[in-house]
């Protein structure tokens, strides 16, 4: 016998964690570490649902929530890398998205990511 | 309390200590690791629950790529080695809604299953899972597949060093 209570308390005290990460985070990867934290609180209820009522739905869609994650941290990362050539920063609160007029973004980009080839360099 | 109990205890204590670690430390390539510690001690979970092939989905997927990837967006943002002194915004709001959100719902449960028991699970259903993803699910997992490449094309659009004209230029120029 087990007592699914421990795992369901487990799960939300990872939920609490990563929605305190997100709030308090300002380093753009920090937020999105945090926001696996709460899909893998949901994924860990999902998985304990399962164990209470003896069938695999739950799996199933801890399964899902997995791939979805993965697809979100793939265009989150490119996001923030995007960011980071276009602002040399990835604070979150520190982005200006109306400083620079729309049509003079493609022709800054090139010197921007000369020069940051060049700092690698 | 029967083994598995102590045991579900111990690595939930496990997974919240890492998970502590994430969102507190200044380091940003030490709050990866810290990640690896509380992804894999919720994967140990899903072994003690029964869900044998979603720990090691959880494994594969979580530890081997999707920490890898923000490792990779760790130092490719040219993150400080040591620590750093801008992470963090004021705490009273994060505090606030953390606080409810996890110990409201640690209380819900508690208060839910408290006394709550099941027997243990049998370990190893990987075949009731592959009957219930291509029977009942199949069309979920088929626009899943669908999100999935969307979602590589998009990242792989972003990600481009320049405008598309310019790609074949760039490519051979840069690197």
């Amino acid at each position: 016998m087990i007592r699914p209570v421990i795992p369901l308390v487990t799960a939300a005290l990872l939920f609490g964690l990563g929605a305190y990460g997100v709030l308090r985070r300002r380093n753009a990867v920090l937020v999105l570490m945090s926001v696996e934290l709460m899909l893998n609180a949901v994924n860990l209820i999902l998985v304990t649902g399962d164990t209470m009522r003896e069938r695999v739905t739950g799996q199933v869609f801890a399964l899902f929530v997995i791939v979805i994650a993965a697809a979100e941290v793939g265009v989150g990362l490119a996001l923030v890398l995007r960011l980071f050539r276009l602002r040399q920063d990835i604070n979150t609160d520190q982005v200006a998205l109306d400083d620079e007029p729309r049509a003079a973004t493609p022709a800054g980009e090139p010197a921007l990511a000369g020069a940051s080839d060049g700092e690698q360099a | 309390m029967t083994l598995q109990d102590v045991l579900l205890a111990v690595v939930g204590l496990v997974a919240v200590a890492g998970g502590v670690a994430v969102v507190s430390t200044r380091q940003l390539v030490r709050a990866g690791l810290w990640l690896v510690v509380a992804l894999g001690a919720v994967a140990v979970e899903f072994l003690l629950l029964g869900a044998e092939f979603a720990a090691w989905v959880q494994v594969l997927i979580y530890v081997g790529a999707v920490v890898v990837l923000l490792l990779f967006a760790v130092m490719l943002t040219r993150a400080p080695i040591g620590p750093s002194t801008d992470l963090d915004r004021p705490a009273l709001p994060a505090v606030l809604v953390g606080a409810a959100a996890g110990l409201g719902l640690a209380a819900l449960f508690v208060g839910v299953f408290g006394q709550f028991q099941v027997p243990s699970p049998a370990v190893g259903t990987a075949e009731r899972i592959g009957d219930a993803v291509f029977g009942d699910w199949v069309l979920p997992f088929e626009v899943l597949s669908i999100l999935l490449l969307a979602a590589l094309v998009g990242a792989i659009v972003l990600s481009r060093p320049s405008a598309p004209q310019e790609t074949p230029v760039a490519q051979g120029s840069s690197r």
